[in-house]
Formats: structure tokens, C-alpha cells, sequence
């Protein structure tokens, strides 16, 4: 009775256990953004995962629609705050459609610039902290050295590294100093030099790969009905970017290419970025050349409704001194009507939605977030993988708290 | 009702003129007021029509009118990926029963992004399968984007020693 075999079911078969609910975040070191996952795991496998958004949710919306409209391009900052002027031509391009106003070409010329050296910023710091939570400390290091000099363009052209409150609604704040383009093509050189350092430690390495290679699969169809924008839905083969299919500003004169991915994986996505990377320094570039053989010229539209007098006048003239002092406490009134303006940032599509009754205050300042929308499908991507599956794939999802919560 | 050259605000006023209560092509983006009731019968032929392939739904949000009747005004924004345009649908929601049909059924991006707008406009969305609050905590009083919700209010304090 005591020593009677054990039948080979009993053995080899599956252990009654039950699942274990796993609360990770909002604080977690090995995510960069403040979110929690509520993960039901079986082992080391995800059952389901439930995403809680919302920890950074300061009241965008409600505090845009308490104050003038150019008080709201502080706050643009502070979506993505890895690409803060990406969000700044965003917002000033959708008021100026509900303004009707064309900015002059040395403008758009800079807002490309600037917004590209943004989205590079952005890359670079979705690939150093991928880089970083894959436990590699040496590529995350050469990624912010080159967002570091990238940052320091930036500051160069607006005197902030981060917060950089560029954009203007007719314009951008200045123009960029005279020392820019030599400033600009020693740092690109830099960062193509850091990038192939970047390159020749990560893109080979097998621990890197295998923990990017298969994982985090996302299909074209999930991503379309999701609406998935961005280097996520270009992962899957899809070459949607609003640069080549909705031009706005210059971009119909520059030339870059859209790189796309096969299958959808981390890995895909990491390619992707790399190489927008590339196309990046390739537009700020083609920015540099033309900037150069525009010449000097002006940067804000010469509009009265959204431009302060020249001082000489205010201070002489008693109709200026009157539009200064309108223009300063009341800010611009912006015709009735509604407008939704959509670029290409750094995550996908950045919308703004804006609705005026014709007041100096927004009836309403919708942001479409892709932080948000692409990370809402994030279950279907890791459903039946492992735990550590998790990190690559919200790496590469690069949700920003700013910009989801709001 | 005149089309204002959008041959996509055509269609649909061709196939749903009895859904659709106004439509305008303001600063080049075409737009259709429909009826809420008629909401996901519109939505769905957007979407399956081939001429109109919508398979994208971009954006989801409201817009609080106080003062109006009805109150709220929901805004769709849509995108075709296959014929490269867009579209905006807005269905007016009054404060009670503040409600309208869900379209995740249709589209899934539409379940996030009514989830916000329940949390911050406090519209519910019938049939929604996850009805919960997205930005805000459970316990949190009221939906601060409505007009009528002050900028300043505090919110009771929550957690294990209150």
C-alpha cells in the first residue's frame, strides 16, 4: 500500500495552480513612463494584462480652455516632452487653419528643421531606454550623448533643452542665430558617428535580439482597428506617414524615405526607428541648404491679429500702443468655426481638435494623443508571451505619460 | 441638402439623407451631423462601403455646449487608410438621458476613447463591454470637461487613512 507506483498522469500532468495577479507599476525601473499593468500570470506566462493609464493626467484640456489661445503652447510642451516642438507645430498649425493663415517659407523651413531634430530626440531616447531596460547600460549611453547634442541644437534655436515653447501661432519665436549651420553639421556628424556606435553594440547582439526578434507582434489588421499610427503601424508594412501623404508645411520638398517593417515584432520596430533616425538628419540636412540660400527674411507671418507691433511704433503711435496692449492681455480672437489638424510625431498621429466661438478663449482643444491609442492594444501583443516580454514591447510602444494622461 | 463639393458628404447624403441633419465642408473638412440614433447604422456603411472605406476611427470626442439643447456634441473623426481621406460625424447627446450607442463593435480604438470621454464628459455609451472610468480614478466626483465644472474644485481625499 505504501510504495504503490505512480501512474504517469499524475507525473507529468499540469499542476492545479492557481493564476497569480501581478500589480506592476505605476512606478516601475524597468518602465520608463508612469503606468501600471495588472498582469494575470500562469508561471511566467501573461494571461491577460489589464493597462491603467491616467497617473500624469494634469487637466490639459480644462486648463486650455480657461485661458487665451496662445497659452495653451506651454502646455503643448508638456505632452511629449521628448518632442515638445513636434506638439507646438501641431497645436499653431491647427489654430492657423481656423485663422486661414499661411506662415512665410523661412518659417515652415524651421519648423521642419526643428520638428525633425525633435523626433530625433524622441528615437533616441525610445532606443537608449529600450537599450537601458534590456540591461544595457553602454548603448543607452551613446543614445543620450547624441540626444544630449541634439538637445543642444534646441537650445540654440530656442533657448530651452526641453520645455522649448518654439512655435508661435503666424511663426516660431526667432529666427535660428547665425552660427546654427556650422553648429548643426558638426552635431550630425557627431550623432551619425554615436548612431553607428549604437548600431555596431546593439543590432547584432544576440542577448538584444532574441529578446526583440518575435516578440510583441502586432498584425496590420489589430493596428487598423485600433487605429495604431506611427512607427508601430509602419512595423507592420503599412507606409503611412502624414510627411508624405498629408504634406503640410515644406515637407512636399524634401526628400526622405518612410521605412517600413516585414512582421510587426520589436525588432521591426526597432529598425524602423533607426532609420527614421537616419531620414531625420537627411530632412535637417536639406533644411540647413535651403535655409541658407533663402537668406535673411521674415519668420512670423505680418498679421495683425496674432502679431505684436514693432516696440518703435507702440511707443510713438497711439493705434499700436492700443493693439499691444489688446494683444497682451486679451491674446488673439480666433474666428468661430472648428478645425482638426493632424501631423506626423514622433509616436504617429498628433491631432488637435479646436473649437472657437470667436472669443480670445477656445471653446475646446481636443489632443489626440498616440501615446494613448497605441498603447490600447498592448494585450493583444503580449497575451500568451512571458513577463519579460512586456518591457521591449512597451519600450517600443513609447508611451509618454504627458501626452497619454494629459 | 447641398454636398459643398465633397463627393464623400455625396455619398453619404445619397444612401443616409434621412439619418443626416446637417453637413457642412468648413475649412476643407467635411462634416455631417446625423441623428444619434442613427449613429452606428451611419458608421457602419462608412465603414463597409467601398467607395468610402473608412477602417480607421482616428478620434473620438465631445464638445460641451451649456446652455444648448441638446447639450453635447460628439465628434468622430475618421480615416481611410485605403483611400487616403478623412471625414468628421458629430451626433448631438442631450444632458438626460446623456447617452449614445457605443461603436466598439465596429471599430475597438472606439473603447478607450469613450471610456475618456464617459470619464471626463460623463456621456455614457450603451453596449460599451468596459464602461469604465480611463484618466480618472473610480472614486473621483463628477466630470471635470463639462463647462459647468469648476476649474478649482477639490476632490474628497482617498486612500487607507481617510
Amino acid at each position: 500500500m505504501a510504495n504503490e507506483p505512480r501512474s504517469d498522469d499524475e507525473l507529468t500532468g499540469d499542476l492545479h495552480a492557481e493564476h497569480q495577479i501581478l500589480n506592476m507599476g505605476p512606478s516601475h525601473p524597468a518602465t520608463h513612463g508612469t503606468v501600471k499593468f495588472v498582469i494575470e500570470l500562469d508561471g511566467e506566462t501573461i494571461i491577460d494584462l489589464d493597462v491603467q493609464v491616467g497617473y500624469l493626467h494634469r487637466g490639459f484640456e480644462k486648463e486650455c480652455e480657461s485661458g487665451s489661445w496662445y497659452q495653451c503652447i506651454p502646455y503643448t510642451d508638456r505632452l511629449n516632452y521628448n518632442s515638445a516642438i513636434l506638439a507646438n507645430v501641431g497645436f499653431c498649425l491647427a489654430v492657423e487653419k481656423l485663422l486661414q493663415l499661411e506662415t512665410p517659407e523661412r518659417c515652415q523651413w524651421l519648423r521642419v528643421m526643428a520638428s525633425e531634430l525633435s523626433r530625433l530626440g524622441d528615437h533616441l531616447t525610445r532606443c537608449g531606454a529600450a537599450a537601458l531596460e534590456l540591461q544595457a547600460m553602454t548603448p543607452f549611453l551613446y543614445g543620450i550623448e547624441a540626444r544630449e547634442l541634439c538637445w543642444d541644437l534646441q537650445e540654440a534655436l530656442c533657448g530651452a533643452r526641453v520645455t522649448s515653447n518654439y512655435v508661435r501661432i503666424g511663426g516660431v519665436k526667432h529666427d535660428m542665430p547665425p552660427s546654427f549651420p556650422r553648429q548643426a553639421r558638426e552635431v550630425i556628424k557627431k550623432i551619425r558617428s554615436l548612431l553607428a556606435d549604437f548600431d555596431a553594440v546593439v543590432t547584432q547582439n544576440r542577448i538584444f535580439v532574441d529578446r526583440l526578434k518575435g516578440t510583441g507582434v502586432i498584425s496590420q489588421q489589430d493596428c487598423i482597428r485600433y487605429a495604431v499610427t506611427g512607427p508601430v503601424l509602419r512595423s507592420t508594412g503599412v507606409p503611412l506617414d502624414l510627411r508624405k501623404d498629408e504634406p503640410y508645411l515644406t515637407y512636399r520638398d524634401v526628400d526622405f524615405d518612410v521605412p517600413v517593417g516585414e512582421v510587426g515584432d520589436n525588432f521591426d520596430r526597432y529598425l524602423v526607428c533607426v532609420e527614421e533616425m537616419h531620414q531625420s538628419l537627411r530632412i535637417v540636412e536639406q533644411c540647413l541648404v535651403k535655409l541658407e540660400n533663402l537668406g535673411p527674411g521674415p519668420v512670423n507671418v505680418d498679421d495683425p491679429r496674432v502679431r505684436w507691433p514693432a516696440k518703435g511704433r507702440v511707443f510713438n503711435q497711439m493705434e499700436e500702443l492700443i493693439q499691444q496692449f489688446k494683444s497682451v492681455t486679451e491674446g488673439p480672437r480666433v474666428p468661430p468655426g472648428e478645425g482638426y489638424f493632424a501631423i506626423e510625431s514622433a509616436n504617429g498621429e498628433l491631432g488637435f481638435y479646436l473649437v472657437s466661438d470667436g472669443s480670445a478663449v477656445p471653446v475646446k482643444v481636443r489632443c489626440r494623443p498616440p501615446s494613448l491609442i497605441n498603447i490600447a492594444p498592448l494585450p493583444l501583443m503580449v497575451r500568451g508571451a512571458m513577463l519579460a516580454d512586456v518591457i521591449p514591447t512597451f519600450d517600443f510602444l513609447n508611451m509618454i505619460g504627458g501626452e497619454c494622461d494629459r | 441638402m447641398d454636398d459643398h463639393g465633397s463627393p464623400l458628404l455625396r455619398r453619404l447624403l445619397d444612401h443616409h439623407a434621412a439619418a443626416v441633419i446637417d453637413v457642412h465642408a468648413q475649412l476643407g473638412d467635411a462634416t455631417a451631423l446625423v441623428h444619434k440614433e442613427r449613429l452606428v447604422e451611419v458608421m457602419r456603411f462608412l465603414r463597409d462601403d467601398p467607395g468610402l472605406a473608412f477602417d480607421m476611427l482616428m478620434d473620438v470626442t465631445c464638445v460641451d455646449y451649456l446652455g444648448e439643447t441638446p447639450r453635447f456634441e460628439m465628434v468622430y473623426h475618421l480615416y481611410s487608410l485605403a483611400k487616403k481621406h478623412r471625414l468628421r460625424i458629430k451626433a448631438r447627446v442631450p444632458e438626460t438621458p446623456c447617452e449614445i450607442d457605443t461603436l466598439c463593435p465596429l471599430w475597438p480604438s472606439a473603447n478607450w476613447m469613450e471610456r475618456e470621454v464617459w470619464d471626463l464628459y460623463g456621456v455614457r455609451f450603451t453596449g460599451h463591454p468596459d464602461p469604465r472610468r480611463l484618466l480618472l480614478y473610480e472614486e473621483f466626483v463628477g466630470h471635470p470637461l463639462r463647462k459647468d465644472y469648476p476649474k478649482e474644485r477639490r476632490q474628497p481625499l482617498i486612500g487607507p487613512n481617510n
